[in-house]
């Protein structure tokens, strides 16, 4: 049996179904955008504290507010974006099951909802990287197409997971847990320099790592990130979006009666 | 004239599976295959549709009416037999089928009018006559949860014929609407017919099927047991009741 094809204006699809994601989430919050921002600020505010006061820290010389930002922004934007789209096609079984829509779009259009919060914070970040009396510089211009490959990257991973999701429904939980583990290997709140030498490998191939670095090879030493980083970003971003693409294919035609 | 949707042979079997959903039932599934029970919501079924025809599906709740619907959207795939489709296809086939509760229904209308085809002019040239049609402009900045189910209805057909589909295919729903509504769907549907558009209604109101379809397919446990003119066919089917 072949698939019905559908036919119609792809930008205009996306547009409807982020807007709707962002509305729902925000249209019973008397704060509304704000939440995007409380949840950054605490953790930066404790982690401050907790690193600058507390315990020791290194990275002395940079300001630490904006250090622990660069990593909770890529952070915060990979939990909600997989978490989100895994579980996407589940809750959408009304559309599933329902209402022709091109499958795929549904994870994609979750991780792409999720860019909304994404430019809050990250306009918070350049903000206080500006107060912090950090100028910008021309290397700024590498951001956009580092998220453009972590928002690839993050795409791929939620077309699988939201596959899989549907066959087997304890997966959430394991991202869950991944999720857990993640948030210390992922190097938050400590530097790229503490990382003992036979680990530094692990940490480039890791792209949220990855990812973090290149924030902080930008926003706090003002140079470009390293050509090698660059290329972990793209490999791993065209890897996870052939492969998400790839199971979510063999495992749709069958959503329906799963769902 | 020609075809606009054919089923032939179609069977579609679905296997009992609640609640196993969980990894220990799929590595079941890989250690002994195809042991589950399958059910078979459609055995054999074959018909077809001339364009500017309208078929309309009866028969008992799990008869296989909505199963029909479904594989003809494209939402599932049969197992055997082939279905063949030409042109767009919209479907309605469940109350509020798309609608967010929380959005408004003008949000609403134009999420589902991209997900139906429409492109952004297409939506912008069309929106006031889907709201006059709709009949629910009053309400069209309050949230969908505080719309009626006939409310409901009118909204999501209006978006539905603005679609322009070739093949509109429709479960049950429309029996919500009021007969003020009845009567515009079915002059919707007269205009349709002369377009050369084809239309699938599944319904237990034998007096809407009448009204709207010249043909009709009576099912039985997901087999044919009669299809013919409609007055033929209703008439045999509320003889066996």
């Amino acid at each position: 049996m072949k698939e019905r094809k559908w036919t119609g204006d792809y930008v205009f699809l996306f547009e409807n179904l982020i807007l709707k994601d962002f509305r729902i989430r925000y249209r019973n919050m008397s704060l509304g955008i704000l939440w995007s921002l409380i949840n950054p600020l605490v953790m930066m505010t404790v982690m401050t504290f907790l690193f600058g006061r507390v315990l020791g820290r290194d990275a002395r010389d940079q300001p630490y507010p904006v250090f622990v930002l660069c990593g909770l922004v890529p952070f915060n934007f990979f939990t909600g974006a997989l978490m989100t789209g895994a579980t996407s096609i589940v809750d959408n079984a009304g559309l599933i099951k329902r209402v022709l829509v091109p499958r795929e779009v549904i994870p994609v259009a979750a991780v792409l909802s999720n860019c909304v919060h994404l430019l809050i914070q990250f306009g918070l970040l350049l903000l206080l990287t500006v107060g912090f009396g950090l100028r910008p510089n021309i290397y700024w211009l590498w951001l956009p197409a580092i998220w453009a490959l972590y928002v690839m990257f993050l795409c791929g991973l939620a077309l699988g997971a939201s596959a899989i999701n549907v066959y087997v429904r304890d997966t959430r939980y394991v991202l869950e847990s991944f999720n857990m583990v993640l948030f210390w290997l992922v190097p938050i709140f400590y530097s790229f320099s503490i990382i003992p030498e036979k680990y530094v490998k692990l940490y480039q191939i890791n792209p949220v790592a990855a990812l973090v670095f290149a924030m902080r090879h930008i926003l706090l030493e003002g140079i470009a990130p390293p050509m090698s980083l660059m290329l972990n970003l793209t490999i791993a971003a065209s890897v996870a979006l052939g492969l998400g693409l790839a199971i979510f294919h063999r495992l749709k035609p069958h959503f329906y009666e799963y769902i | 004239m020609a075809t606009a949707l054919r089923f032939d042979h179609v069977t579609k079997t679905f296997v009992h599976r609640a609640g196993q959903m969980l990894l220990r039932d799929r590595l079941l599934d890989l250690a002994r295959p195809s042991k589950r029970p399958r059910f078979e919501a459609l055995k054999d079924v074959s018909f077809s549709l001339e364009a500017g025809e309208s078929l309309g599906l009866i028969g008992a709740n799990g008869a296989g009416k909505s199963t029909i619907l479904n594989l003809a959207t494209g939402l599932s795939l049969a197992d055997q037999g082939s279905i063949d489709v030409n042109g767009r296809v919209t479907a309605l086939l469940e109350l509020g089928a798309g609608f967010h509760y929380d959005l408004t229904g003008a949000e609403n209308l134009r999420v589902n009018a991209a997900m139906m085809g429409m492109t952004r002019q297409q939506v912008a040239e069309r929106v006031e006559s889907i709201v006059d049609f709709s009949g629910v402009r009053e309400f069209l900045d309050e949230p969908m949860r505080v719309y009626s189910a006939g409310m409901t209805v009118r909204l999501a057909f209006s978006v539905a014929v603005a679609a322009d589909p070739d093949v509109l295919l429709v479960d049950e729903v429309l029996g919500l609407g009021d007969q003020q509504f009845y009567a515009k769907c079915l002059g919707k549907i007269r205009e349709f017919q002369t377009q050369g558009k084809t239309i699938v209604l599944a319904s237990h109101s034998t007096e809407l099927i009448t009204m709207l379809c010249q043909r009709v397919l009576w099912l039985e446990k997901g087999r044919v047991r009669m299809q013919g003119s409609a007055e033929e066919v209703v008439a045999a089917y509320k003889a066996s009741a």
